[in-house]
Formats: structure tokens, sequence, C-alpha cells
């Protein structure tokens, strides 16, 4: 069906794919790594917006699943040598095979109980992988370069790694734009919107929550996996970094709650004033910003302040409250 | 009879809500619900829909029970239902709101076979012309409206409705008790609750009267208002309202 919407859905991969290709045509390794990032965040950010905006459950604790698709793919790269793209879809599925599992109980708390009990899950994992030898313990692990043999060395594994990533990001958007449209992220927003009337419209709340928290948990887990192949090495503190999963909500907030569009915008403009903020000094606040590395997080803390006081439905919703016409268009 | 609601008692600790209520709604016909604030009229509402299990008694829907059921199997078995306090899906527009009830309910509808159900539902309660509103900017009588618009899009069977009058003026007051007479032409089976007697009686098919959690009353709106224990729950004891009347003299 050509609705004003799925032409857009159609311009944004459109976007997407040509930034991505972008390091590509130019060959360049420092840009790559730029717009991994960004594609990485665009990926956590609606990965997390299909529960915490669409479904109304912030998912405070969210990184759990990228941790945890990390790991698992790394494990399996490196013990098995799997194949990089068997192993993100393992690591992808069993994040969402983990979600599944704590849905079910977990999901049958509300608001801030819900999100305390998120970062409680992700601080229990990051203590267990911290003692669990298999996964090197709170040492990690890292590659032998040898994994990198399979795909040309190092430098090949690399641009392979973003071209995956690439795939990912076009493929997470898509589902995204197709929850967003379909009857199942109808009943998801009605959830969001009041649960008991929502169980009294004939919408299995309980079913539903569980399906979009597995979902989500998919995508964060696939990235996860793509990230540590990329590092080489992977650790507790860096896969389970509850600040990263706070990073991740800022983003929402910044590109707009509940949209398609918002976490990808949320995500490129956040990453991008991040690395501003530590490669060129802007302000002379006498002091070097390497001593002063985590300056972004002052500013994403702010922001987040200013949104949640004054622009609460954040960019995208912005526009389309004060601009009519674009809610045709902007999803 | 559709619906057969057997000794259901339901308690809130040590407060009892209802207690060994007992009533039958046949097909087709608008049954309502009377009885002063407090009597447990939004309990059974909420017994028979799901929301609460109750304590003892059997709800039978078709020849099926439905006891203890969750709020949305008893939607898809075809019972829509209207909330006292509205509840508007507040962030989606109006006509998504309708859609959803038409979707999620008995039929289960795809998006596409939903859109001019709810366009239909819409246009009944005479909505549309705000269908692309967020249902939170609309005003209490147009959620009421879109209340019974998103219970009728399921095309259920029977509609639970609560209070949809209370809080319109007299002409939407006339204006909704005309809808509803268009709903049971349908030959969809209504209960309501109501605290405006005129308009029950009004419409109604058949009446019972709760109080403190327990039916006093049961049959046409005359023989009901005509009751004596009717009277007492609504006014006090009648004797005692006489001499009250005689000692005014």
């Amino acid at each position: 069906m050509k609705t004003p919407q799925s032409r857009f859905l159609g311009i944004v991969l459109l976007v997407i794919a040509l930034v991505g290709l972008l390091p590509i045509v130019f060959n360049s390794p420092t840009m790559r790594e730029e717009v991994f990032l960004i594609l990485m965040l665009i990926v956590l950010a609606s990965s997390v917006n299909i529960i915490m905006g669409y479904t109304g459950y912030v998912s405070f604790g969210h990184i759990v699943f990228f941790g945890l698709g990390g790991y698992v793919a790394f494990y399996l790269m490196q013990t098995f040598q799997v194949h990089l793209v068997l192993a993100t879809v393992a690591g992808g599925l069993v994040a969402s095979a983990f979600a599944f599992l704590l849905g079910t109980p977990v999901l049958r708390l509300r608001g801030a109980y819900f999100a305390l009990a998120t970062i409680g899950i992700n601080e229990a994992v990051r203590t267990f992988v911290n003692n669990f030898e298999p996964f090197g313990g709170s040492v990690g692990m890292f590659f032998n370069f040898s994994v990198y043999d399979a795909y040309g060395g190092a430098a090949n594994a690399l641009w392979f790694t973003y071209d995956v990533l690439i795939v990912v990001t076009l493929l997470t958007i898509a589902a995204s734009f197709w929850i967003k449209k379909s009857k199942f992220g109808l009943g998801l927003m009605a959830i969001r919107e009041d649960q008991d009337a929502a169980q009294v419209l004939g919408i299995n709340a309980a079913r539903y929550k569980v399906r979009a928290f597995t979902i989500s948990a998919f995508f964060s887990g696939a990235v996860g996996a793509l990230f540590f192949f990329k590092n080489g090495i992977i650790e507790p503190n860096i896969a389970f970094d509850l600040v990263r999963s706070i990073e991740g909500l800022v983003m929402v907030m910044l590109g707009g709650f509940g949209t398609v569009i918002g976490p990808v915008i949320g995500a490129a403009v956040y990453e991008l004033l991040r690395s501003t903020l530590i490669t060129a000094p802007p302000l002379n606040l006498g002091f070097t910003i390497i001593e002063f590395s985590n300056f972004h997080l002052f500013i994403a803390g702010f922001l987040l302040l200013l949104i949640v006081l004054f622009v609460t439905s954040g960019a995208v919703g912005l526009l389309r409250q004060r601009v009519p016409v674009l809610r045709r268009y902007l999803e | 009879m559709i619906l057969e609601v057997r000794d259901i008692s339901k308690h809130f600790g040590g407060l009892v809500a209802l207690e060994r209520v007992a009533f039958s709604v046949p097909e087709g016909k608008i049954v309502g619900v009377i009885g002063p604030n407090g009597a447990g009229k939004t309990t059974l509402f909420n017994v028979i829909n799901g929301v609460y299990p109750p304590n003892g008694g059997k709800i039978v829907f078709r020849g099926e029970d439905i006891t203890g059921r969750q709020p949305f199997e008893i939607a898809q078995r075809g019972i829509a239902r209207t909330h006292q306090i509205v509840r508007p899906l507040g962030e989606l527009s109006v006509r998504d709101n309708v859609i959803a009830g038409a979707c999620f309910g008995q039929h289960n509808l795809s998006l596409q076979a939903a859109a001019p159900v709810a366009d239909e539902a819409l246009d009944f309660v005479g909505l549309t012309p705000k269908s692309a509103m967020l249902a939170a900017k609309l005003n209490v009588a147009q959620k009421k409206r879109l209340e019974l618009a998103r219970a009728l899009a399921a095309r259920p069977i029977m509609i639970l409705l609560d209070e949809v009058l209370a809080g319109l003026n007299p002409q939407e007051v006339a204006e909704m008790l005309d809808v509803i007479r268009k709903i049971r032409e349908r030959g969809i089976t209504l209960i309501m609750i109501e605290h405006l007697m005129h308009a029950v009686m009004n419409v109604s098919d058949q009446v019972v009267a709760l109080d403190y959690g327990k039916k006093i009353a049961e049959g046409t709106p005359q023989e009901v208002t005509n009751d004596p224990k009717v009277i007492e729950a609504y006014l006090g004891d009648p004797r005692v309202a006489e001499r009250f009347m005689v000692s005014l003299e």
C-alpha cells in the first residue's frame, strides 16, 4: 500500500543506507567507526522504543540484552568458530529468549517498579557473568586474531561487520515501522494509554507485552554481537553498562517517544554531540576535555531534564504537534 | 436467557460489595440496574466482565460458564462495556480508539476490515467530525460517546453501560437515550447502570434494584418503582417519611 507514511519509511531507509554507504565509498575507517556507533545507537534506541515508546514500559536496564547477545555471540565465535552472521542471529535469539522468560513475571509490574526491576536484572546478570568462568569471569574474553582469518583478515572483518550492521539497522527500522502500523502496535499503544481499558477491549495485555519485549530484545542482542565482534574484547562492565542504558533512554526522549523516526534522530544527534564534545574542546573551560571525558553525560542529563520538563514528546512529537501537515508523513 | 448471574458474592476484605445477587437477562432487552451510591452496581459489572473474580457464584453467558475469566477473554466472547469514569486512549486519535474496539473484540478483525466498522460506529454516535482529534482533547459528553462507539465497534452481543448519562446536560441525555434505543433495535442486549431514574424507567424492559450489595427488587420499571423496599433504599422508611410529612403540616 502506497500511503504517505510508507513512502516516508522508504525515504528514511534510503537516507540511512546512503549515510551507511559513505564510509565505504570514501574507504575511510575513521568515518566508519563514527557511523558504526551512530547506527548501533539507532538500533539500541529503536529497540528500547518498542517496549518504552509503544508499550509504555520504561526498560531502564535494557542494555542487559545488548550485553547478553554480545557475550553469547562472542562465546560462539571464540569457542566454536561460528560465522558472524549466525552468531549475530544467535545473540539476538538468546536475548529474546531471556526477555521472554523474564517478561512474563516482570511485565506484571507497572511504572517505576518495572523500571527498577530491569535495573536489578541488569546488575544481577552482570554479577553473574563476572563470576561465570566459561565467559572469562571479570576479565572477560578476547579474540585470538585467527578468528578474523575466516573473513580475510582483521581489516576486512571490520568492514564486513559494518556491512552487517547496516542491514541490521535497516531491518530494525522496518520492524519498528511495521509494528507501529500493525494491529499488534495498536494493541501495544492501547496498553500504553490504559492497560485496563485495553483488556476490556479484548487485548491480551500480558501476551502483547511479552511479545513486544521479546522482539525488542532481539535487536539489542544482535547489535551487541556486532559491537563486541568489532572490539575483539568483551568484559562485564562494558557489556552491562547502565550508563549506556540510560543514554539510550535519553536518545528516545530526545527524538520522540513512541515514534519510528524519533529514536533514529535522537541517536544520531546524541552521538554527534558526544563525539564533538570529546574530540574538540568547544568551550574554554580551563581544563582539557580528556580530563573531563564524561562531559557529554552532563549534557545528556541536562538535556533529559529539559525534555522531561518542557518537550515531553521529543523533537518529532513537537513537530507533529506544531505542524499538523507533518502528521501524515512523520511517524 | 443470554446472561445468567447466579448467586454472585464479592467481598473486599470485610466489606460485602455483593451478596448472592441473582438475575437473568433476556436476549435483545434492556435491563436497568439501579440502586443508591455504594449499592454494588459497578462491582457487579466488574464481576461480569472479569475485572474481579467473584468470591462465590457463577456468571453464565450464552450457556457458557465465564466466571473468573480475564476481561479480554470476556470481550472476545462478545461482551463490551463502557466505563463510568471515561477511559479514552488519550494519545491516540478518536478513530484509532474505535478501530481498537473493532479489531480486538469478538470478531478479531484485521486493521483494514476494522476501519469501515469503526467509521460506521463513529457515525452512529455522531463523532465523525472529531475522528482525527486526539481522544484526550474531547469534552466529557464526547468522551462518553467515544466509549459507546468503542463498545459498539466490537459488534458485541451484549454491552454493559455504566452511567453513560452521568454528567450530560438534558439535551445530551435525550440524544444519548436515542442512541441507546437504536442499539437495542440492532438486537444488542444491554445492561445499564443509571442514576437518572426517569431515564432508566424510560428505556428499560426490566429493572434490578440493588442496595448494600443485595438485590432488593426485580421486575418491570413500574413494579420496581412502587416497591416499598426500593423507595426505602432511596428515601428511607416510607412510614417514617409519611410521619415526617404529617408532622410538617
